[in-house]
């Protein structure tokens, strides 16, 4: 291995044979590269995917009415049905040792809001203290809506980051007054959420105040509710499927909606969700480990073509240093230390190359679907070895047997 | 030499003595070419006994038959035979490799090579840069880097013209000279009769096995 005579020979060998090299090498390198690629992409989805659904506390219940589809005790379909305070009443009242958090919520949509000479039109959602946390907001400042803002109809707001950057542009925000609706509120808190931008043109005020100032009177627009903590996820998915077909039947009954009727109530369980988060997650992840490990195998057959063809070339040389004295095992080395050494150094061009774009491009990467692609370090080495090996086995047993061909066979080879 | 006995060479007994210049003649199929592989250990007779200055070369395995081939032969093809890939100069050099020569030791002698077939001044051209001729110096020159006991030719002048064949047989006789054994295949009457013994097979057998009078290759007679 570490004969310098040896080295020589195949460096010569190498820099005789440009083009057999080169193209060895470029089928290995792209090889590992759109491998490497590949993965990234694999790993940039899963981590697009994780952050979609990191919006919302993993285990909301939110419930909302829609209009009735069916016709029931000689009521017409289309009715649309509202909540009011008392269907959050019946629903908490009915299982205050399950839930953990909950809130009413009454939102309006499109709220043109002011500050000074800057405006933007957001969406306004009355809202009770919990509800920070079943949205899974942080607060950046200041601080979130309390139980006094509730009773005592204050005209408070926590708004979001993206909010605060359109109308205060990094100036203090807390304390000064907003005007929302043509109503003044006075900005008490900052939050960002995990659902980024979207999420955080949202300014959230107490929900007895929203009923006040829109005039809804004890209107409801939805309601959102977790469970208490369970063991393991089997059992928070059989008691929060349990919660949501019970509060379901409940809103039907009062509302004298049908028990058919799929549109009147909605009752959406996150917690399916992230069952079905998981499973995409890992599909997303089988998929991108077939296509890499099918792009393993295509390379390392391209990989075995070339060293076929290789030796096959170079029978008639075997044949020639076999007449002059040259020994069998010699010259399965030489053209096994040559292929391995083209393999080895182009699989880590190949390596190199794509690590570099994907440090270079991947952070800018941020689409809603994929995010900071990036791989295992390991993981490509790995490929890198096994392509190696692959092509140092494929070319094995041409060399051994074109090194056992008798030389006058060898020679005779044109 | 011994005596082989094979389907294509049935009864052949002879023996060349060192110094000798012999050539095989015979038609195709007569089996002069599977003679020359058995003496080149290139191939192995199933039957009779061959010994190679002294030496028993029987049952050899692939090693050990490399080992005398290095030691003890040098080859002269019809097609030369030379790596295209490797310069003139890396060509003579590369039995000397396959001996665990030093480098500069093997550029050395093998340069001492290609000025005696008169190619110095072509060592660091390829194969495709030379003539025929000159090609087939070079495979002598490889021949005799290893400085064999016996030189094998196999049609040495086959795909020459005749003043280059002549050229090259001037050189194997001078060769000869210096005292190299040589044998080499021929169907050319007048290449044979360049050597000093011709020995003609057919059909497995040795049919004819005399001295000659041995033609000198003078490039400039023949002009």
């Amino acid at each position: 291995m570490f004969n310098i005579e040896r080295w020589q020979e195949i460096f010569e060998a190498i820099r005789k044979n440009k083009l057999r090299t080169f193209l060895t090498g470029l089928s290995v390198a792209s090889g590992i590269f759109i491998l490497v690629i590949l993965l990234a992409i694999g790993q940039g989805m899963s981590n697009g995917v994780s952050k979609q659904f990191e919006n919302d506390a993993t285990n909301r219940i939110s419930v909302w009415t829609n209009v009735t589809s069916v016709q029931y005790k000689g009521l017409n379909p289309g009715r649309i049905i509202e909540m009011d305070n008392r269907d959050y009443d019946l629903a908490v009242n009915k299982n205050t040792d399950k839930l953990a958090l909950k809130s009413g919520v009454y939102s309006r949509w499109g709220q043109l809001t002011t500050y000074k000479k800057e405006n933007g039109s957001y969406r306004v959602e009355g809202v009770n203290g919990d509800y920070q946390f079943l949205e899974n907001e942080t607060l950046v400042a200041g601080r979130y809506i309390n139980q006094g803002d509730l009773n005592n109809f204050e005209k408070v707001a926590v708004i979001g980051n993206q909010i605060y950057l359109d109308l205060f542009q990094g100036k203090k925000a807390i304390g000064e007054y907003i005007d929302v609706a043509g109503i003044k509120f006075k900005v008490v808190g900052i939050y960002t959420d995990p659902g980024g931008e979207r999420e955080e043109t949202r300014l959230f005020i107490p929900l007895t105040t929203a009923q006040k100032v829109f005039n809804a009177g004890d209107k409801l627009r939805s309601l959102a509710f977790t469970l208490q903590k369970q063991d393991n996820y089997e059992e928070a998915l059989a008691a929060s499927e349990a919660f949501s077909a019970q509060l379901e039947t409940d809103l039907k009954a009062k509302h004298t909606i049908a028990p058919t009727d799929n549109r009147a109530v909605n009752v959406n369980n996150t917690l399916e969700n992230t069952k079905k988060f998981y499973d995409l997650n890992n599909m997303i992840r089988w998929f991108f480990w077939g296509v890499g490990i099918c792009t393993i195998i295509a390379g390392v057959v391209g990989v075995s073509n070339i060293m076929l063809i290789i030796v096959k070339e170079r029978t008639k040389e075997i044949g020639i240093r076999k007449a002059i004295g040259a020994q069998p095992w010699s010259i399965i080395g030489m053209i096994l230390h040559e292929s391995i050494f083209v393999t080895a150094i182009a699989g880590f061009v190949g390596l190199m190359f794509s690590m570099l774009l994907l440090q270079l491009v991947g952070p800018f990467i941020e689409t809603e679907y994929i995010r900071n692609p990036s791989v295992n370090f390991s993981v490509a080495i790995t490929t890198v070895v096994i392509l190696v090996v692959a092509g140092a086995v494929a070319g094995f047993f041409p060399a051994y047997r074109a090194a056992n061909i008798k030389p006058i066979e060898a020679l005779r080879d044109e | 030499m011994g005596k082989n006995s094979l389907h294509v060479l049935k009864g052949i007994d002879f023996t060349v003595a060192e110094g000798e210049m012999v050539s095989i003649m015979g038609s195709s199929g007569s089996g002069k070419s599977t003679l020359l592989n058995i003496l080149g250990i290139l191939d192995e007779a199933d039957q009779g006994t061959y010994t190679l200055d002294g030496t028993l070369i029987k049952n050899l395995n692939e090693k050990v038959a490399a080992r005398y081939r290095n030691k003890f032969l040098g080859f002269i093809f019809q097609s030369f035979n030379l790596i295209n890939y490797k310069s003139a100069l890396d060509n003579v050099s590369m039995p000397l490799y396959y001996q665990g020569v030093k480098r500069n030791i093997r550029t050395e002698k093998a340069m001492h090579y290609l000025e005696k077939v008169g190619l110095a001044d072509w060592a660091s051209h390829l194969p495709s840069e030379l003539s025929g001729g000159q090609k087939q110096r070079v495979a002598i020159a490889r021949a005799l880097a290893s400085d064999p006991k016996v030189l094998l030719a196999d049609e040495p002048t086959g795909a020459l013209d005749t003043k280059t064949s002549y050229e090259v047989m001037e050189l194997i006789q001078g060769i000869n000279d210096e005292g190299k054994t040589i044998l080499i295949v021929t169907h050319e009457d007048d290449i044979a009769h360049m050597t000093k013994r011709i020995v003609n097979l057919k059909d497995g057998l040795i049919i004819d096995d005399s001295a000659v009078k041995q033609v000198r290759a003078k490039t400039e007679s023949y002009v």
